[in-house]
């Protein structure tokens, strides 16, 4: 609270002294904005920014990482009765003492003697502390505040170059931006293999990923019966890879015939209408894709199998009909089916907007030499978009792989290596999410095994973007 | 065929066009390929087109001149049916080819398109070879039966676009990739592959540099001897160069027609005066 305070009051500093700022470099021309080599508003930004940016940095900084500042403080001396803890009894006790402090949640350790003075001690540390911190940031963020103006405001002068300076505060700005993307991607990256480089100390790596038998529940305790635990990862990305084709049959066709509507054929009019009603279907939550799935799709495909079964068995098919009459609800072909129909939009939508980006002309050109409409599309318009499409679709593609609760819901969550699309199977992500849900030990091989999970993934579909550039800029390099 | 009593009906119920079309008054061309008659377009409520009629002599060079917007393209575009692909154009009136009513029902437009075939403003060779670009239209009207066949069309389009000589020894290149003048060559080796009986040009020059319009001036002259050709142009030192007959056309209205010499050098409009002497437009 009193952080957006402080913020809000610098904010408001700031902006009163951009219009000192612009009103002194107006002054000293007489209102001859030629005179000034940057115009007032530049003036009175340069001033603006430095009286506001290095003060707000400051308070946010102190609001972000006071708490950790506090703590680190806190443990600078270690009273003798808390350093005869173990280790991580003594982070407790820490804990404990900031939450008597500021009223925490505190564990429930009992505290007796000695023990007891040390906590109250260090809780009455850690409020003055916390305090220092808060006061301290603020005196320094006004003093900064001021500085600021005091360095800056009398810089401006006719020949000042406010606005070079100003346009580099804007550019650091940009780089801040782009920047922060960038580390995150490798924060995240890094984390990934941190976590799966400790997987693969208890699981080899060929193990992992040529092993057909995925079995991930292991003795939490020593005393605990389980089974050994069993990290092959093929039948997951078997899983994966099959359902991706699945809903890539269903949904590459569609989406790309649904576009050449769309661009080639619908009037105006009716593309107006029918686009928005078919990117309604990405804007469908997929868990609710995933009750559709489950709960009518499911049933459906069930029954006609099973009624088809029925109709075989007897016949020359006989084992066929046995296997069809007794198929379950839950098989990859429903979950693949649906995130099809999921995927539309995104082929459609795309496809549509890149064919509508070949120019008229070429269309012009092709009809005008007596060309059909299909045959302009077949031969022109699909030609010089492709590029653009199998963007498109592979787009599409890394949405299946990625999409976790269509499958989690649909197609079971059985690991088995198979391309029978009745069958049940299970995928990476489903798996990654049975892993890491509910409570978990996180230092087991089986909660590690999913970073190793997304390690893999993650290259798979880096390696897939790779690809798709390479073919995308090789067509360029031919047609442009 | 009717053409005939179509050609003395028309020109006895259309007096007023036989005295501003003055070529077909002094029989100074042979046959009439195309026959426009009381043509109207609209694009949706708005009228673009106002009572063309106009006769196109077979074998030589028409051009259509006139300010920006004054409907030569449009019309241009009724021949081969162009406006059919632009949503809300409706176009009323009666165009003949040979005698034919182009917007007949009976007329499939893409047979027609591959008897009249067009070049337009911009060059636009398809994102394809060289070669493809020229077979274009022989592979989806199947005009060969062989690969050998194949190429010797594409040789004779390429040969009589003037293009040959530049482009022989790279026919498998992207057609995108020649320069302004080639692309246009290009094109209109295209559009000559099919053998049509009309050619019709959208301002080909209007993107090309003075060398390359020269190239492509002289390729006109040469295909008059085999085709029809119709030609809007903003230059009028270019309708006076490669065309036989000239029509001049003004807010949607046709306002003369005649031999080129006669319209440049004594027009009876004073509008089409004041456009040729440079006055407006």
């Amino acid at each position: 609270m009193l952080t957006w305070i402080a913020l809000l009051a610098l904010f408001l500093f700031s902006g009163a002294t951009y219009a000192f700022g612009r009103r002194k470099a107006q002054a000293l021309v007489r209102g001859q904005k030629g005179a000034l080599h940057s115009l007032p508003g530049y003036h009175g930004s340069y001033v603006a920014l430095w009286a506001g940016l290095p003060a707000a940095l400051v308070v946010l900084a102190a609001a972000m990482f006071g708490g950790r500042m506090e703590a680190a403080l806190l443990r600078a001396d270690i009273p003798p009765a808390v350093a005869a803890l173990q280790g991580q009894m003594q982070d407790v006790f820490f804990d404990d003492a900031r939450a008597l402090a500021h009223g925490g949640q505190a564990s429930e350790t009992a505290y007796d003697g000695d023990l007891r003075v040390a906590l109250e001690a260090k809780a009455q540390q850690a409020k003055r502390l916390e305090q220092l911190i808060r006061y301290g940031a603020l005196a320094a963020g006004a003093v900064l505040g001021l500085a600021g103006l005091a360095l800056a405001y009398p810089r401006i002068s006719p020949s000042f170059r406010a606005r070079n300076r100003v346009e580099g505060w804007i550019a650091v700005l940009f780089i801040a931006c782009a920047v922060t993307a960038i580390l995150t991607t490798v924060g995240i990256v890094a984390s990934l293999v941190w976590e799966s480089w400790r997987f693969f100390q208890s699981v080899s790596p060929i193990d992992f990923l040529l092993g057909t038998d995925w079995d991930p529940q292991i003795a939490m305790r020593s005393d605990q019966y389980a089974t050994k635990g069993a990290f092959g990862a093929v039948p997951l990305f078997v899983g994966t890879f099959l359902i991706m084709l699945i809903a890539m049959i269903v949904a590459a066709p569609i989406g790309l015939f649904s576009a050449i509507y769309l661009s080639e054929y619908a009037r105006p009019l009716t593309r107006g209408v029918v686009k928005p009603l078919l990117e309604i279907l990405a804007g469908v939550p997929t868990v609710v894709y995933g009750f559709f799935a489950a709960l009518t799709v499911g049933p459906i495909f069930r029954e006609g199998f099973n009624s088809l079964g029925r109709l075989m068995i007897g016949g020359p098919l006989d084992g066929l009909g046995v296997y069809l009459s007794q198929v379950q609800n839950q098989m990859a072909l429903v979950a693949g089916a649906v995130m099809g129909i999921m995927l539309i939009p995104f082929v459609s939508s795309l496809s549509d907007d890149i064919m509508n980006a070949v120019p008229q002309s070429l269309r012009d050109g092709s009809l005008a030499m007596g060309a059909t409409r299909s045959e302009t599309v077949k031969k022109v318009v699909l030609p010089a978009a492709l590029p653009g499409i199998m963007a498109a679709m592979l787009l599409a593609v890394s949405r299946a792989i990625g999409e976790t609760m269509i499958v989690t819901m649909a197609a079971g969550l059985q690991a088995k290596t198979t391309l029978n699309p009745l069958d049940t199977v299970t995928t990476v992500t489903v798996q990654i999410v049975t892993l890491l849900t509910g409570d978990q030990e996180f230092d087991s091989p089986k909660t590690l095994s999913a970073f190793g999970l997304g390690l893999t993934l993650f290259v798979v579909t880096f390696i897939l973007n790779v690809i798709a550039l390479r073919i995308v800029q090789k067509y360029r390099e031919q047609y442009d | 065929m009717p053409s005939q009593r179509d050609d003395s009906q028309a020109q006895a119920a259309a007096p007023v066009h036989i005295a501003v079309d003055r070529a077909h008054a002094n029989g100074t061309s042979t046959g009439i390929k195309i026959r426009a008659r009381d043509v109207n377009v609209f694009y949706g409520d708005k009228q673009a087109l106002f009572d063309v009629s106009l006769d196109v002599p077979e074998k030589s060079v028409t051009a259509l001149i006139g300010p920006s917007g004054c409907g030569k393209s449009t019309f241009l575009r009724c021949i081969n049916r162009m406006n059919d692909t632009i949503p809300g154009a409706t176009v009323r009136g009666r165009i003949e080819l040979d005698g034919e009513d182009v917007n007949d029902r009976s007329i499939d437009p893409v047979i027609l398109r591959a008897r009249v075939g067009m070049v337009f403003q911009k060059p636009n060779p398809f994102p394809k070879t060289i070669f493809e670009n020229v077979a274009y239209g022989a592979r989806i009207h199947g005009l060969t039966s062989s690969k050998a066949e194949l190429e010797a069309l594409v040789q004779t389009a390429l040969k009589k676009a003037g293009l040959w000589g530049e482009v022989a020894d790279r026919l498998h290149q992207p057609g995108t990739g020649l320069s302004g003048g080639q692309q246009q060559r290009l094109v209109i080796a295209r559009a000559i592959a099919v053998s049509p009986e009309v050619i019709l040009m959208d301002e080909p020059c209007s993107a090309l540099d003075p060398i390359a319009t020269a190239r492509i001036e002289e390729l006109i002259d040469e295909l008059r001897n085999q085709y029809c050709i119709v030609i809007v142009t903003h230059s009028m030192a270019q309708a006076a160069r490669v065309s036989q007959k000239t029509a001049f056309f003004h807010l949607g209205k046709l306002v003369e027609a005649g031999p080129t010499g006669e319209i440049f050098t004594n027009p009876r409009d004073s509008r089409t005066q004041d456009y040729i002497t440079g006055r407006f437009g």
